[in-house]
C-alpha cells in the first residue's frame, strides 16, 4: 500500500501537525519508502497467531484502588508555557 | 599521580574504599575533562558541575563515617531522556524546551541513592528515534573512535540512540552511562564505541521518569568501559517500582557475582538466520571467533533457527511508531515545553508539533498515526503483533530445547560517517542498523553487547548475547568470558 499526497495531508492533520505543501510531498516519498518496507509482514502466515499484548509471561501487578499522591498542583503547572492560578492556559475554545 | 578518569567504577570504587582518592577528586576530574574535551564530541547538552560537587562533597562524608553505598563517589552521565530533577530533561527535542522536571525518574533515584553522582545530561537522537544520533536538536555526536585513530579522518557517528551516552564513555568523560534502547538503542552504540551495553529484560528496570517512546519496547540500561562496570550500574538501575506496572517484582541478583564462573557445558545457540546478505566479511569473521572463544571455554556450540528474523525490523517499523504517536499526542504546547502560537487552539497545537518535532520524529509520528487509523489498524498493526508473537515463539523454541544463550554480531557493520548520504536519503537504511538487536526487544529479552575486534582501519566491533528472561547473570557470565579473550579497545586520542 502507498499513501497519495491527500492522505498525507489528512494523516498529519489526525496528528496535529502542520504540513505545507512542499514538506507533504518530501513526507510522501519517506512515507511510502517505509510503508513499502513493511509490506513484507504479508508474507507472513498469521492464521491462529494470537496477537503480542505482553511481552513478559507474569500477571501484571494489582495495587488497592487509593490515593497515593497528590497536592501537587504547583508541581504540575510549572514547566507549562502559560498558567493563571494552577489552570493551564490555552487559546480561546468557546465562542 | 594517576588520570582519575582512566579508572573504571570497580576500580574507583575500590579506592574510594580504601580512601586513596576522594570523590571530591573523581568528580572535579571528570568536570575538567568535561570542560576540556566535551566540545570535541558534544556528548554532554547539560552538565550540572554545581550539583556534581555538593553529591560529592556528601558521598565524602559518607565514605569517613564507613557508610558507603554501592556506586559511592562515582560519576555518572544520564542520558537526556531521564527525568532528573531540576536539571535539563528535553529527550534532545525542541518540544521540550527549558522543561526541568520536579521529579526524579527511579533508574536515576535509584542511582543517587546508591551514592552516584550526576555529572550531566548527555545528548541522544531526538526521543530516542534514530541510530546515529544525528536526529538530536542538539546537533551530532562525534564517536571519539576515527579511522586510523586518525584526527583528519572522516569524523564518525557514535551509533544511536544513546550516542552521547556511548561518546562519552569511551572518551573518558564520566565513568559510566544510563542508557535506554527500543530496539538496539544500547547495544549499536556501545558497539560503534568499544563499550559494553547492555538492555535488561522488558520489566528488569522502572521506566517510570523516562521520556516514552515505545512503551512495550523502552527499557532502561547502562553503558560502560567493561562487563563489570555493566554489571554494577545494572544492579544499582534496576529495582521493583509500585510506579510502574510493567515493572517486575523479582529482587536484583548480585550480578557482578556471576562474573568469572566457568560456562563450560552451556549451549551457545548459532541462529543461521542472522548470516545476511552482503554482511562483511569482517562481521562474519568476528562472529566466528566469538564461537571459538566460547567454544574454548568449554560452551557446546548449537546451530539453531529463528525463522521470523527478517520480520522483525518491519514489524518494529510498525509497532514503534504506533506506540510512539500515541505516547507523543502528549506534546501540544500545552503542559510544558514550547508553545507556538496559532489562530486558534488547534492551529496552536499543529504548529507547536510542527516547529517542535525534527523531521524523523514527524515521520514516525505519521507512519503511527497511519497504521492505527480506521480502515489500516488490521492490516498492520494487528498483523505485526501477530508477527510479534512468531518471533518470541522462535526464542522460546530455542530455550525450550535447552539453549543458554544466543551469539550474534552486534551490529552489521562498524561506524559510519556523520552525515552519510545515503541513510539521510532512505530512512529505511539507517534502519538496518538495528538488524540484530531489534528481535531482542520485540520479544523483551535481555541482550549484551560487548567489544570484541577491530576492522582492518581499527574500528570497534562488537559481539552480542541474548539471554532467557531475566536471565542477565548468565549474561554477564559469558560476556564476561569474551571480554577476557577479546580484551579492551581504546580510541586513541586524537583530541
Amino acid at each position: 500500500m502507498s499513501v497519495d499526497i491527500d492522505t498525507v495531508k489528512r494523516v498529519a492533520n489526525l496528528a496535529r501537525i502542520k504540513v505545507g505543501d512542499a514538506k507533504a510531498s518530501e513526507m510522501q516519498g519517506k512515507l511510502n519508502g517505509i510503508l513499502g518496507f513493511v509490506e513484507q509482514l504479508n508474507e507472513v502466515d498469521i492464521k491462529g497467531v494470537e496477537p503480542m499484548t505482553s511481552v513478559v509471561d507474569f500477571a501484571m501487578k494489582k495495587r488497592v484502588d487509593e490515593i497515593t499522591d497528590g497536592d501537587k498542583a504547583e508541581d504540575i503547572v510549572a514547566n507549562a508555557p502559560v498558567t493563571d492560578d494552577h489552570f493551564f492556559m490555552v487559546p480561546k475554545v468557546i465562542e | 599521580m594517576t588520570d582519575l578518569t582512566s579508572l573504571t567504577i570497580a576500580e574507583a570504587r575500590d579506592q574510594l574504599a580504601n580512601k586513596t582518592i576522594k570523590a571530591s577528586e573523581l568528580t572535579d576530574a571528570y568536570l575538567a575533562a568535561i570542560e576540556q574535551d566535551n566540545s570535541n564530541f558534544n556528548a554532554f547538552v547539560a552538565v550540572s558541575a554545581e550539583k556534581a560537587r555538593e553529591m560529592a562533597a556528601n558521598s565524602d562524608t559518607r565514605i569517613a563515617k564507613g557508610e558507603p553505598g554501592a556506586l559511592e563517589g562515582i560519576p555518572l552521565g544520564i542520558k537526556d531522556l531521564y527525568a532528573t530533577e531540576g536539571v535539563h530533561t528535553q529527550a534532545c527535542s525542541h518540544i521540550l524546551d527549558g522543561f526541568k522536571p520536579r521529579y526524579e525518574s527511579t533508574v536515576t533515584a535509584n542511582l543517587w541513592a546508591d551514592g552516584a553522582v550526576m555529572l550531566g545530561k548527555l545528548n541522544m537522537d531526538e526521543f530516542a528515534m534514530g541510530s546515529s544520533n544525528e536526529t538530536s536538536y542538539y546537533g551530532p555526536v562525534t564517536n571519539p573512535w576515527r579511522a586510523g585513530g586518525d584526527k583528519s579522518s572522516a569524523a564518525l557517528v557514535p551509533g544511536g540512540s544513546s550516542g552521547g551516552s556511548a561518546a562519552a564513555v569511551s572518551a573518558h568523560l564520566c565513568a559510566g552511562a544510563t542508557a535506554s534502547d527500543t530496539g538496539g538503542s544500547i547495544r549499536q552504540p556501545a558497539a560503534f564505541t568499544g563499550t559494553v551495553g547492555i538492555k535488561p529484560t522488558y520489566g528488569r528496570c522502572s521506566r517510570w521518569g523516562m521520556v516514552a517512546f515505545a512503551s512495550s519496547l523502552d527499557q532502561a540500561g547502562p553503558i560502560t568501559r567493561d562487563v563489570r562496570d555493566a554489571a554494577i550500574m545494572l544492579k544499582s538501575m534496576a529495582s521493583p517500582d509500585e510506579k510502574d506496572t510493567t515493572c517486575i517484582d523479582l529482587p536484583v541478583p548480585d550480578y557482578e557475582a556471576a562474573i568469572g564462573g566457568s560456562i563450560k557445558g552451556m549451549k551457545i545457540g548459532i541462529p543461521k538466520e542472522y548470516r545476511i546478505d552482503g554482511m562483511p566479511e569482517e562481521i562474519e569473521a568476528l562472529w566466528q571467533q566469538g564461537i571459538d572463544w566460547l567454544r574454548d571455554a568449554g560452551a557446546e556450540i548449537v546451530d539453531i533457527s529463528l525463522p521470523h528474523t527478517k520480520y522483525a525490523l518491519p514489524a518494529y517499523y510498525i509497532v514503534a511508531p504506533a506506540e510512539a504517536s500515541s505516547n507523543l499526542a502528549r506534546y501540544d504546547g500545552v503542559k510544558y515545553g514550547l508553545r507556538v502560537d496559532g489562530e486558534d487552539i488547534a492551529d496552536m497545537y499543529m504548529n507547536t508539533r510542527a516547529e517542535g518535532f525534527g523531521d524523523e520524529v514527524q515521520r514516525r509520528v505519521m507512519v503511527g498515526t497511519y497504521v492505527l487509523s480506521a480502515g489500516y489498524y488490521d492490516a498492520y498493526y494487528l498483523r505485526a503483533q501477530k508477527v510479534r508473537t512468531l518471533i518470541k515463539q522462535d526464542f522460546e523454541t530455542s530455550f525450550n530445547d535447552g539453549i543458554d544463550m544466543i551469539l550474534t554480531p552486534a551490529t552489521p557493520s562498524a561506524a559510519f560517517a556523520i552525515g552519510d548520504e545515503e541513510m539521510a536519503a532512505d530512512p529505511v537504511k539507517m534502519f538496518l542498523n538495528d538488524v540484530f538487536t531489534v528481535t531482542v526487544n520485540m520479544a523483551g529479552l535481555p541482550g549484551i553487547a560487548v567489544p570484541a575486534g577491530l576492522t582492518g582501519n581499527g574500528l570497534p566491533l562488537g559481539l552480542q548475547l541474548i539471554g532467557r528472561p531475566f536471565g542477565e547473570e548468565a549474561l554477564f557470565q559469558t560476556a564476561g568470558v569474551i571480554e577476557q579473550a577479546a580484551g579492551h579497545f581504546n580510541p586513541k586520542k586524537w583530541w
